[in-house]
């Protein structure tokens, strides 16, 4: 079978062979072919299965309103499911397959859903499978998972690429048929940087299918004449392959550029990109779409709208049957009879449900006044039955059952169409999103001559709009079609009629959805999935409406539409992802001793955005546990370093500076003196603890804070927010210096000797010249400008050395050489989790969003002395009641069990419910220093019930267990190490 | 969505982050008799206006100023955008 339906090689390229494979078989087509007018050249009339019924389904249409013709393309991890054959560009060794179905194509199994389709209509999922409820999960859901959905994922991983763009234009125009082309040459004339898109890969629109000619040319020429006019400006940016599928605030508009669907290899370039285009104006040209008429089984393959069989004629010089019968309502569907005619395709008749009717053919039957009323054929259509009984041999029915406006970009902002008569269509209402206009067929304006005017014309008044001056140019000259049409939507049948070829919905459905009162038409579509699915129902919308309009007795513009919604024909995920996948989702931060990590044999953990060294695993250690252990170990009875850097840090100057963290944090600031920190905690307004951490006087107008890692932002946001909102006037100036400082816990008794090596002599950091808490300015390493911070997490002796994140390699390294001596120990995330739970420090587990300072043991920071934010709510009687939650420590009675987080306290012999449950588990740890697990919590009164012994219920994981309520402080509660 | 804000110009609106009512801008007297009542009110209770609505936009993305963007929340139209300081500034809050 080769090319058995070429008339002729219309606009394609036919010195180009281009070979594609369907099904495995072996066909041949030329350069400008689209995948659906290869496949008609070749003969293959039937290309899938209807989503619900499995019926053999053929090529509807020639654009991207394609509800039957969803194919697969190429194969492996390349793989595209439910792509339209329609729009896809041939090219030379593509490979596409047909879906929807169990078995072959020709004899698909499931097609015995055709049988029980009185089964199937509208609602059946819901009237199905409601019991028994157990069966849902276990059988409904599987057969239906199986037997639904159309194409399926390769389940490997995108190989290609996709990008992220965005251009600014004066004016973008939305289609390049008549009225675009028109716009733009008038446009770009007048000098406006203007961008025209269009979603097929030929500029041009309805001009490459049709036979009219402008200025004097063919269409299609004329149509290239003025695409090389554009090209030569350089204010005009022509987009082709490029759709453009939402309309979004202020003239910003969202577009799909394919790069390299067209090509047999994306050979490393982005697939495809994704435009935001910030427009001034823009113009929506964008056509129409032709539409259905609903009469029994107008479903079969053959059966096409009649525009579409005439574009596979002009344009791609390819006949859609050999013997094509037209059934037409308006004067357009002539158009198609007659351009047949000329290439020489045998008509069977001319449907023309109008009893009178102005146009006429010579040479061709005409039937007036019938419509067909059934058809016959199974994987072709053989014949059709006309309403007046006759039986009308034909493989192909061109249906033109009118064309509806392409309104959807003008209700993207919520706009509604109204209702035009004259065209039987919705036309654009008055409400278009903001700067945006329409010109052509889109906006009820269905002739040649008048769109090609009418494009001119709103173009040039964009053009004064925008203060520039029009050309005076004349419009392109056409003649104007004959148009008329009287709306004919459907033949009543007891058989199924289709509206919605996609999704298989009847207008049976549509009545039944009607009797059982889903009157609203947004639960019509809900209910029968009308207009659902890759299509959108671009090609049934309106139809579906008149048939709904029909059955409740109401007109079509009362039953009104669905708002339509971007996208307006389907977008990849991955080009909405674009670079924004994997591990490039969102920015990796590392820290500055990152590589001296990666030596040392660092297991890394995601914090936020930043990767942390979780434990250094040695030689031999098999176990996290055992490097978690010898750390803390090390630290505890040596010295261990840490890197701290992605603790958030905040300078904070000027004059106010003092007064002005005393309104951020709980507890006062403002008489701290110049040389020492302190510890603080935030509360959110409504008196929640949020953050805390320690901030550092280190001159009388100069503070710098730091915050939790996971709060960093959303702490300098808050104080930006409470600087320049609250206290407008106050002389205070925030920075975040987080990256502008590499920062390095040492801690343990040695610290200090380490410390003696690393910072010049300059600065006595004796226990009395640096007592605990003391921080200051110092250089290090001869002369390094560094901060030293004399505070513990750990609760042993402890610094934190802060230097200029340039030097941060460097000082670890620096600091691990000095503490060779004393075995220095690099120590990680969890190291430093054991450490605090042994000395009792809240961290993310109990500032969880819903503790106040008073849960947390920490009541009485809460200055009552001043404002500060939340301090008011924060006093409120329901979160400061004397049974409230507290937090304590918990040891479990067998030493040998290991505690959970998450756990729930109850009182031993109690039902555990919510009634009864009285806290839970927050942190644990194992402690080497204690040798048993350790657990922080919340309990009811904690901190009047040391030593009571409670259930630890841990439902999830079955881990119940006997703890006993102690101090929160397992270790050195005294603090006398860090004092040293 | 666009801001223009009243330093930069034009900017995307994914440059901000927004926060709510501008009414937070207005927080209560701590010293005041009905305080806890006052501030309850502040916190909770927001008007959700169909229609005209300042909000506060905070441009964390660029020069981190706090803005008042006065946005009609039916169209989305921007009718005025103000330096949220200056506006607190009106509002009585400066020291």
């Amino acid at each position: 079978m080769s090319q058995t339906y070429r008339i002729n090689s219309g606009l394609t390229d036919d010195s180009q062979k281009f070979n594609f494979t369907f099904n495995g078989k072996q066909m041949q087509g030329h350069a400008g072919d689209t995948l659906a007018s290869a496949l008609l050249a070749n003969g293959q009339h039937l290309v899938g299965r209807s989503f619900k019924y499995h019926r053999p389904r053929g090529i509807f249409s020639s654009g991207s309103e394609e509800p039957n013709a969803l194919v697969q393309l190429r194969s492996g991890a390349a793989q595209e499911p439910n792509t339209r054959a329609t729009v896809a560009e041939l090219f030379d060794g593509l490979t596409a397959t047909s879906q929807n179905h169990r078995g072959s194509l020709e004899n698909d199994l499931l097609a015995v859903n055709d049988l029980f389709s009185n089964f199937l209509s509208a609602g059946f999922y819901y009237k199905t499978f409601m019991w028994p409820a157990a069966f849902w999960e276990k059988i409904y859901e599987p057969i239906i998972r199986s037997a639904a959905g159309l194409g399926s994922l390769s389940k490997l991983e995108d190989p290609d690429s996709y990008d992220h763009g965005f251009l600014h234009c004066d004016v973008l125009i939305i289609g390049a048929g008549p009225a675009g082309l028109s716009a733009a040459l008038a446009a770009g004339r007048a000098g406006l940087r203007v961008i025209l898109a269009d979603e097929d890969f030929r500029p041009g629109g309805r001009l490459n299918a049709e036979t009219h000619e402008v200025d004097g040319m063919a269409a299609a020429d004329w149509a290239s004449a003025a695409v090389n006019e554009l090209a030569a400006m350089d204010n005009v940016n022509l987009m082709t392959r490029t759709t453009v599928y939402g309309a979004f605030d202020h003239g910003v508009y969202g577009a799909l550029e394919r790069k390299t669907d067209h090509l047999l290899s994306s050979d490393g370039k982005p697939r495809q990109v994704l435009w935001r285009i910030y427009s001034k104006r823009a113009i929506l040209c964008a056509g129409s779409t032709e539409r259905s008429i609903a009469f029994a089984n107008n479903d079969r393959p053959g059966v096409m709208l009649a525009g579409a069989v005439r574009a596979y004629a002009n344009r791609w010089g390819v006949a859609a049957g050999k013997r094509v019968t037209v059934l037409t309502n308006n004067d357009d569907g002539w158009n198609t009879a007659r351009d047949l005619q000329a290439a020489g395709i045998d008509l069977a008749a001319v449907i023309d449900t109008r009893a009178e009717t102005t146009q006429g053919l010579t040479g061709v039957r005409t039937i007036a006044g019938q419509c067909v009323a059934d058809t016959a054929g199974r994987k072709l259509i053989k014949s059709v039955t006309l309403t007046g009984g006759e039986t009308v041999e034909t493989d192909c029915l061109a249906i033109a059952g009118g064309w509806s406006p392409n309104v959807h970009l003008t209700c993207h902002q919520r706009g509604r169409p109204t209702w035009n008569d004259g065209i039987a269509g919705f036309v654009p209402g008055g409400d278009l999103p903001v700067g945006q206009h329409v010109a052509g067929a889109a906006n009820g304006t269905m002739t040649l001559a008048a769109a090609l005017a009418d494009g001119r014309a709103v173009a040039n008044a964009v053009a004064k709009e925008l203060g520039a001056t029009a050309s005076r140019k004349a419009a392109p000259k056409a003649v104007d079609e004959a148009a008329d049409i009287t709306a004919f939507w459907q033949v009543s049948s007891k058989k199924r009629a289709w509206i919605d070829l996609q999704n298989d919905v009847t207008t049976k459905d549509v009545k039944q959805s009607n009797a059982e009162g889903f009157r609203s038409v947004e639960h019509l579509k809900r209910y029968t999935t009308l207009g659902m699915a890759t299509d959108q129902g671009k090609t049934s919308n309106v139809l579906g409406l008149a048939v709904m309009a029909d059955a409740s007795g109401k007109s079509i513009p009362e039953t009104g539409t669905t708002i339509f919604r971007p996208p307006y024909s389907p977008v990849p995920i991955g080009a909405l992802a674009g670079r924004a996948r994997g591990k490039d989702f969102r920015p990796t931060r590392l820290t500055p001793s990152h590589k001296y990590a990666q030596e040392n044999g660092a297991e890394f953990v995601e914090t936020g955005m930043w990767m942390r060294a979780q434990w250094f695993t040695k030689p031999g250690e098999t176990h996290w546990r055992q490097s978690v252990d010898r750390e803390v170990l090390a630290t505890r009875n040596s010295v261990g370093i840490c890197d701290v850097t992605t603790l958030g840090k905040i300078d904070v100057q000027g004059r106010d500076a003092a007064e002005f963290l005393n309104k951020i944090y709980a507890n006062a600031f403002a008489k701290l003196p110049v040389g020492k920190v302190r510890y603080g905690i935030m509360l959110r307004e409504d008196g929640i603890c949020y953050d805390d951490g320690t901030t550092a006087r280190l001159a009388e107008n100069h503070f710098v804070m730091t915050t939790t890692t996971a709060n960093a932002v959303v702490v300098f946001r808050d104080m930006e927010f409470a600087r320049q909102c609250l206290y407008p006037d106050m002389d205070v100036h925030l920075i975040s210096v987080t990256d502008g400082w590499a920062q390095f816990a040492v801690a343990g008794q040695n610290a200090r000797k380490l410390l003696q090596k690393i910072v010049d002599p300059s600065t006595d950091i004796s226990n009395e010249g640096f007592p605990f808490m003391a921080c200051g300015e110092v250089t290090v390493c001869g002369g390094t400008p560094a901060r030293l911070f004399r505070i513990s997490f750990s609760g042993e002796l402890a610094y934190e050395v802060a230097v200029p994140a340039r030097y941060g390699d460097s000082m670890i390294r620096a600091l691990m050489n000095a503490g060779e001596e004393f075995d220095a120990t690099p120590y990680g995330t969890e190291a430093l989790g054991v450490m605090r739970i042994e000395k009792g420090h809240a961290a993310g587990n109990e500032l969880n969003g819903q503790t106040t300072a008073q849960n947390l043991g920490m009541g009485r920071m809460v200055s009552k002395k001043k404002d500060s934010i939340g301090s008011t709510l924060s006093e409120r009687a329901a979160m400061n009641t004397d049974d409230g939650l507290r937090l304590v420590g918990f040891k479990p009675v067998d030493p040998s069990v290991t505690l959970s987080a998450g756990s729930h306290f109850f009182t031993k012999g109690a039902t555990p419910n919510m009634d009864t449950d009285q806290g839970w588990m927050t942190s644990v740890a194992y402690s080497p220093m204690l040798g048993h697990s350790i657990g922080l919590g919340f309990l009811n009164s904690g901190s009047d019930r040391m030593g009571e012994q409670l259930l630890a219920y841990d439902a999830l994981r079955g881990n119940d267990c006997e703890v006993e309520v102690v101090s929160a402080h397992f270790f050195d509660p005294e603090g006398k190490r860090l004092r040293d | 969505m666009i801001i223009n804000h009243p330093l930069l110009g034009p900017r995307d609106a994914s440059e901000f982050v927004v926060k709510g009512a501008a009414s937070l801008i207005d927080r209560p007297d701590w010293q005041a008799e009905n305080a806890t009542d006052a501030f309850h009110d502040y916190m909770y209770l927001r008007d959700n206006p169909a229609g005209e609505h300042a909000e506060l936009w905070y441009h964390e993305q660029g020069d981190r100023s706090w803005l008042v963007v006065t946005r009609n929340t039916l169209t989305h139209e921007v009718t005025k955008v103000e330096m949220a300081r200056d506006v607190a500034r009106a509002r009585g809050r400066s020291k």
